[in-house]
């Protein structure tokens, strides 16, 4: 039998506000512990929560990037559990009337476009730190002590579930790639997964191919990276296979996997059905994004999505690997495509802004237009021409024609001639060179090049040596 | 020497104004009377020995927090706590120069009639210390009548205001939910919790209320007055429809002596030119009461889920990990009460309960606020006692907390709905004084001064209690 994945995924993005969800406590993880508190987030007796009206906007910004619908009346829940990361007992959260539902991304790949459905995006605050002392592996079990930093509890947070759609562990791998630089690309997130600003979890479950049935998922939790999270995602599901094969039935349960040892085999915890006794959150009242914003303004101002320039750049035939790469900023997306425009071949464009001029210069800053015009006479100008061209292409007044002017002879006309002449002076390495002596060819080169001062298209030299040195 | 049973705070201000006693010499008056009387009463919780401020002193119910002087809300849990900062109505009383003379006793967490759910110990009635001066701001209401304070500042989620105002005789109002900032006020239950005025005088109430009233960026269940308050001078009723609902004034359980001093208030309405009609909220009475303790007893359990010994307040001794550390904390810090209601409202919240529960008790919120505009389309305001009874005995329903529990099931209704309400003392059933409950339409606290000032002349009661006259 042949099965197939079934992979969602739920990711949490801290805002980059300047201020906290509920307070006015600057946002500060990473700053000295606790020096960014106030009543409201350490929860001392009667403080209130007020929203950050940055944060519900850039949540809109993102559910619209998402391809949203953005909810008339939404509203903050409080999630109740207990644990010294939650001062006031609750997390205010949403629950069913978040601001952002029923989204789709569309995820490019080498096999063409798979949909993913986006349950919905809500908005809550994050969770302070805790750190414990004493025990194994830091973990509460066992600590002798345990401290808490309340900086970023409070943090504005970013809640987005997808839909069971992904089937591949390079899906899931793509789609949070992609979902990381909509964040980024719109402002709203650093969304660094070293500093915690970007944390996701993964629900894996397996079917056989073409069944439509959802069968007990696990929880895949703590992967610090993409890649290793798609490692998680292919050992689970093969694993979630093997059972199934053997005659077995997999358990609903969470896989811990320890972040700083790749190699180390998740923690399993079973699952409790944790009852988070939701209730509206009575010291607020309801938001509706549709009185207090303009979605067709808001709308209007996002930028182009990299999901779209992503399936752009695919279909201009390049491998997935340079795609991404290109896609990794837009300005590098939009110097392959004016290099392209100007008549350079994609995979060449696509080599040329990788490796030339994405490690030297900002490509948000290059000429593009100019820089091309020097490009499609890469074979006619030296190297270090080319170079410089580059080197340049980021300042002000870049143009190309200071470059141009190096460009090579490359006419066989203007060229034969020089090549005649310096074959005739020199009888003796000719007899030598159809001797067999190839390593000749060199000398030859080097001669015609000083004879032109370097001007000299060292491929059409070559050429043009080879033929007249075989007769 | 000042006389402070008596002195009401709009004389005082006046006094002060016309330089007749200094804002210290007034301030040390009722210092002297509460270490006179309160040994006795036992009203404060904590006394205040320095407190800035040139107007007329003033009093807090202890959940009121105020930067620096421990704020308990009546709960061992909260024992040592000192805010660091100040609650917004106490803020507005410090810019408004009013001085802080303390913190007032007050059941736990403002759950229950009497302050004997106090964890420090109940407070008693002036009018006879056998007797409980009422609850939750039984604290607040026993030391203005007993002249410890020549007004205070109370909270009201089922009745807490406007009950404990009637049993000690002095005037009490609930303000529109949403007007006055519940910010830094120990939260009990979310939804219904108001801070509001107590006085010896309407006058007075509405003198407070303007200071303490009004939208605060701080707490976002606030709005703006659509009127600024009025200082009622007005001696008649003419052109007021009060609606007397029969079943805030019919059911079972209201002393025969309360019905009599509220009926006949109601006819001195009438002759001060009000049209008195009996009108009916057959749902609002019945459902009022279960409606409630649906409601509080979730939010309280939310709410009270902050105190876990972790960062401040009480915290149990012992070794263990952090499950210990909370129930023992939780076990050890919180009264009976707290517990039955925590108890109570996680259940109502639990999966799969919720919608049975907390989500049909607000279905039928809307049904009782629905009931109360319909009868505000007939009606200026309604009538009726504010508690079935006069001051009970300490003791008396301690160990039936349904009996307790009715004490507000004439108060609960109308807070349901949002409601204000003004509780005035009407006059004395067996030597104790019978509050009558105005209840007027949101954003209606004009209104109620105004026939709550106008009745008050009338009725002339005098708020001294007898054995202290």
């Amino acid at each position: 039998m042949s099965w197939e994945a079934v992979i969602g995924l739920e990711i949490h993005v801290q805002l980059k506000t300047r201020t906290k969800m509920f307070c006015r406590c600057a946002v500060g993880a990473l700053d000295d512990p606790n020096t960014r508190t106030c009543p409201v987030c350490l929860a001392l007796p009667g403080s209130l929560p007020v929203p950050n009206r940055q944060a519900v906007e850039w949540t809109i910004r993102l559910g619209l990037a998402l391809g949203c619908e953005i909810a008339g009346h939404a509203v903050f829940h409080r999630k109740h559990y207990f644990y010294p990361d939650n001062p006031k007992g609750y997390q205010i959260s949403q629950y069913d009337e978040p601001l952002c539902v029923n989204g789709r991304v569309r995820l490019p790949g080498p096999d063409g476009v798979a949909e993913i459905g986006i349950t919905r995006a809500h908005l809550e605050e994050d969770a302070a730190k805790t750190l414990h002392v004493g025990g194994a592996e830091g973990r509460i079990h066992g600590a002798t002590a345990s401290l808490v930093d309340f900086n970023r509890g409070g943090t504005p947070l970013v809640e987005i579930v997808t839909e069971p759609d992904i089937r591949t562990a390079e899906q899931a791998r793509r789609f949070l790639q992609l979902l990381r630089q909509t964040v980024v690309e719109l402002g709203i997130s650093d969304a660094e997964m070293e500093k915690g600003s970007l944390r996701f979890d993964v629900n894996v479950s397996v079917r056989p191919t073409g069944s439509d049935e959802l069968r007990t998922r696990t929880e895949l939790k703590n992967m610090n990276s993409f890649a290793f999270a798609a490692r998680g995602i292919e050992h689970e599901i093969e694993r979630q296979i093997a059972t199934y094969e053997s005659g077995g039935q997999v358990e609903q349960e969470t896989l811990h996997f320890d972040p700083n040892r790749e190699d180390a085999p998740p923690l399993r915890s079973k699952e409790e059905a944790e009852d988070y006794r939701y209730f509206p959150e009575p010291d607020l009242v309801p938001i509706e994004p549709l009185r207090e914003w303009s979605l067709d303004e808001l709308g209007g101002k996002l930028p182009e999505s990299p999901s779209a320039r992503l399936e752009r750049v695919l279909a201009a035939g390049l491998e997935l690997r340079d795609a991404e790469a290109l896609n990794a900023e837009p300005a590098r997306v939009s110097l392959f495509e004016t290099i392209g425009e100007a008549g350079v071949e994609p995979r060449a464009a696509a080599a040329f802004v990788l490796n030339d001029v994405a490690p030297r210069v900002d490509p948000a800053r290059v000429d593009g237009a100019e820089l091309a015009k020097v490009l499609r006479e890469r074979d006619q100008i030296p190297r270090e021409a080319l170079d410089a061209a580059v080197a340049a292409s980021a300042s002000k007044g870049f143009t190309a024609d200071e470059y141009l002017r190096e460009r090579t002879v490359a006419d066989a006309s203007e060229l034969d001639p020089v090549i005649d002449r310096i074959l005739s002076e020199n009888g003796q390495q000719v007899e030598a060179y159809r001797g067999g002596k190839e390593g000749l060819l060199g000398f030859f080169v080097g001669q015609v090049m000083r004879e032109t001062q370097g001007k000299a298209n060292p491929k059409v030299v070559n050429e043009r040596l080879r033929e007249k040195l075989k007769t | 020497m000042i006389e402070t049973l008596r002195l009401t705070a709009e004389d005082a201000a006046g006094m002060l104004e016309r330089g007749e006693f200094s804002a210290a010499e007034l301030r040390g008056a009722y210092r002297t009377a509460i270490d006179e009387r309160d040994p006795e009463l036992h009203t404060f919780l904590t006394t205040v020995d320095e407190a800035e401020g040139d107007g007329v002193p003033i009093a807090f119910k202890d959940l009121i927090s105020t930067r620096g002087v421990e704020t308990t809300a009546g709960s061992r849990i909260l024992a040592g706590y000192k805010p660091v900062f100040d609650a917004t109505v106490a803020s507005r009383c410090i810019d408004a120069g009013l001085p802080l003379l303390g913190k007032t006793n007050m059941d736990e967490f403002a759950m229950g009639s009497s302050t004997e759910n106090s964890g420090f110990g109940p407070s008693r009635n002036p009018w006879d210390p056998d007797r409980v001066p009422g609850g939750s701001s039984g604290g607040s209401t026993a030391a203005v009548a007993a002249g410890l304070a020549p007004w205070a500042l109370g909270s009201d989620t089922g009745g807490s205001i406007k009950q404990p105002a009637a049993l000690c005789g002095v005037v009490g109002l609930r303000p529109t939910y949403g007007t006055v900032s519940r910010y830094g006020i120990v939260a009990f239950a979310s939804s219904l919790d108001q801070i509001g005025p107590i006085a010896k005088t309407v006058r007075d109430c509405a003198l407070l209320y303007r200071i303490v009233a009004g939208r605060d960026p701080c707490d976002s269940t606030t709005v703006e007055l659509p009127q600024p308050v009025e200082l009622p001078e007005a001696e008649d009723l003419r052109g007021l429809k009060i609606g007397v609902p029969k079943e805030l004034n019919e059911t079972e359980g209201i002393e025969p002596g309360v019905s009599e001093q509220v009926n006949r208030s109601l006819a001195l309405a009438r002759e001060l030119g009000a049209e008195v009609e009996e009108c009916s909220l057959p749902r609002s009475v019945d459902f009022g009461l279960p409606c409630y303790y649906l409601i509080a007893p979730s939010e309280a359990s939310s709410n009270l889920a902050r105190y876990d010994g972790v960062r401040y307040g009480y915290r149990a001794e012992g070794d263990g990990d952090i499950r210990q550390l909370y129930a023992r904390t939780r076990d050890e810090g919180f009264g009976d009460e707290p517990k039955r209601r925590i108890m109570l409202g996680t259940y109502a919240l639990s999966a799969g309960y919720y919608e049975a529960f907390y989500g049909q008790a607000q279905r039928v919120r809307t049904l009782i606020k629905q009931e109360h505009d319909a009868l505000f389309e007939r009606f200026d305001l309604l009538a009726s006692p504010t508690s079935p009874t006069v001051a009970f005995r300490l003791g008396e329903r301690t160990q039936n907390p349904l009996a307790m529990y009715l004490s507000d099931v004439l108060t609960i209704p109308s807070n349901m709905a949002g409601m204000p309400g003004l509780s005035i003392p009407c006059g004395l059933s067996d030597g104790l004084p019978v509050g009558l409950q105005l209840i007027g339409p949101q954003f209606s606290e004009n209104a109620l001064f105004r026939a709550g000032h106008a009745l008050e002349q009338a009725l002339a009661f005098d708020y001294v209690p007898e054995r202290l006259r």
